[in-house]
């Protein structure tokens, strides 16, 4: 008896995961969004709304402002003001946007590799 | 015109050319943005990132080759667009070339538009094979001669030269768009055509660039209740009044010109409506439209969104007629492609001559064809390895878990820095155009 009752919960058992997995299966997005909800758990309720797209609305904005650049470079006097960090569309805390942080804007001047 | 691919019938694609740099080191400006052939299928424009535009012209078959059809040269290579800072909204404008769209030739010169994020330009694009000789007062190399030299007179004539290929700005469309302008239409009554940015689009005559009407305008009178930006657009190929655009939210929108000035209550709505339990973060995001195409025969319409493509009848607004998955085993990536913003890659796609194959990329510089009324759909690569003359492509196949199998690629060997956004179909034959990166790849059907 106590063999068929084991037999039983064995049973029960993968009967239970082969749920599971088939839960995962029918829906990886779901899974795929309890992940990123684990990684950024601050992340905004409304994925596709004003935020993401006010973000696309706004690329290629600048920031310079001559009065906080030429304040700054007169309390620096004679030392370099913060630079810019590899990234340099990003700004943060004391980095104030110079006119060296702005990429060279050079047009190509070179012929397109697609003719060679 | 036969079909996508397999089948003793069917096409079978081969390798016919590739240009651009062999090198992975890629230069930005060197990235492809934009691939179109002309009406007749004989140019092919590509542009690029660093607002370069270059024309590839195709060869006059000749009776030495009856196996395949003319190769693709360098016509005319010209800088299209230069990159721009408007000082007033402190806004850096990309030189990068959105969109190429060919005019109808309607003499010798070929006129395209091209489009960066803020300005038009229509270029024409002309041969001069004669040069002008025996000026009485010019030397021929163009220097004055002393009048007083000169003791009899020529009457000047036209001689053969080498062929010039040259490449002027006609008109700028400029100042009409405070948004990104994602595509441009020439209509089919030939005197008009489109521009849209992301909230509004705009009517232009070719010939007047000092003004432009809005026909279509969603921005919110409070942009904190922005929903939704326009996503592409485009005319109807031959009902003039007629134009369509995409939404981020995965909707198209008809609209009758004829109806009113300002189209902003659209005649028609396209959605297809959602299961509510599929409903997830990503969902918004994955419907975005990124590309919106009429069939030739104007009775259809293609929609590509992050994972699909979907024909609709342009008598049917409630779902569309077909859907072909393009990638549907990247919903299971969804999260690192959502950190990655692979999510966020505007496809396009194309329809091939006669409406019954449609095309559009995928990553691992896989592209994909889809045989409707067969429905069959055909996976193929755009690769260096595969690049011998006239070798016939093999179709690929991803794994998306499981076992896989000899020749399959698994789902997480994918290289997602390797995608084909671009691809543009002949516009009769059995021949395509396929971007990667920053190489342009050609293919044509098996010519026996």
């Amino acid at each position: 008896m106590s063999t068929e009752n084991q037999e039983t919960e064995a049973q029960f058992e993968s009967e239970e995961e082969k749920q599971d997995s088939q839960e995962k299966n029918s829906n990886p997005v779901k899974a795929e969004e309890a992940k990123l909800k684990a990684k950024y758990p601050n992340l905004g309720q409304k994925p596709g709304g004003s935020d993401f797209l006010m973000k696309r609305l706004q690329k290629g904005q600048k920031y310079f402002d001559s009065g906080d650049y030429n304040m700054a470079k007169a309390k620096m006097k004679n030392k370099q003001l913060p630079a810019a960090g590899p990234d340099k569309n990003l700004v943060t805390g004391d980095h104030i946007p110079t006119p060296q942080d702005l990429p060279q804007r050079k047009s190509s001047l070179v012929t397109s590799k697609l003719v060679g | 015109m036969a079909g996508a691919g397999g089948g003793s019938n069917d096409v079978q694609w081969c390798f016919s050319q590739v240009k651009g740099a062999i090198d992975d080191d890629v230069a930005e400006a060197d990235i492809i943005s934009t691939v179109e052939f002309n009406h007749s299928g004989e140019l092919l424009a590509t542009g690029d990132k660093g607002g370069r535009v270059v024309i590839f012209q195709q060869e006059q078959e000749t009776k030495g080759q009856p196996h395949s059809r003319g190769e693709y040269n360098v016509y005319s290579t010209f800088q299209s667009h230069e990159p721009e800072f408007d000082y007033l909204k402190s806004l850096e404008i990309e030189e990068k070339i959105n969109k190429i769209r060919w005019l109808p030739q309607k003499n010798a010169a070929q006129f395209l538009l091209s489009t960066n994020d803020k300005t038009i330009k229509l270029w024409k694009i002309s041969e001069r094979d004669k040069r002008p000789e025996g000026y009485n007062l010019k030397e021929e190399d163009g220097r004055y001669r002393d009048p007083s030299t000169v003791t009899t007179l020529r009457v000047p004539v036209f001689r053969p030269m080498d062929l010039m290929v040259e490449a002027s700005p006609r008109r700028v469309f400029a100042n009409a768009h405070t948004y990104h302008i994602n595509s441009i239409s020439v209509n089919s009554d030939y005197e008009t055509y489109l521009s849209a940015d992301d909230l509004r689009i705009n009517l232009w005559h070719l010939e007047i660039t000092d003004r432009s009407f809005n026909i279509v305008d969603i921005k919110p009178a409070n942009m904190e209740e922005l929903t939704e930006v326009i996503t592409a657009a485009e005319f109807h190929p031959n009902q003039c009044n007629t134009l369509v655009y995409s939404s981020s939210k995965g909707t198209i929108r008809l609209c009758d010109m004829r109806a009113a000035a300002l189209c902003d209550k659209h005649s028609k709505l396209f959605e297809e409506p959602e299961d509510p339990s599929n409903r997830s973060f990503f969902s918004e995001i994955i419907s975005s439209i990124s590309d919106v195409k009429f069939s030739h025969n104007g009775r259809y319409m293609m929609t590509r969104d992050y994972l699909s493509v979907k024909i609709w009848d342009l008598n049917m607004e409630n779902r569309p007629v077909e859907t072909y998955q393009v990638h549907e085993y990247l919903r299971s990536k969804l999260c690192s492609l959502y950190e990655n913003d692979c999510i966020f890659d505007k496809f396009e796609c194309c329809w091939n001559g006669n409406d019954s194959v449609v095309m559009t990329g995928s990553y691992n510089n896989f592209f994909r064809m889809f045989e409707r009324g067969h429905r069959r759909d055909l996976t193929l690569e755009a690769s260096r390895e595969s690049s011998k003359p006239r070798a016939v492509l093999k179709p690929r196949k991803v794994c998306a878990g499981g076992k896989r199998k000899k020749d399959e690629i698994s789902v997480d060997s994918l290289d997602f820095n390797k995608k084909i956004l671009h691809t543009a179909w002949h516009p009769q034959d059995n021949i395509i155009a396929v971007a990667t990166t920053n190489n342009l790849y050609i293919f044509q059907d098996k010519m026996n």
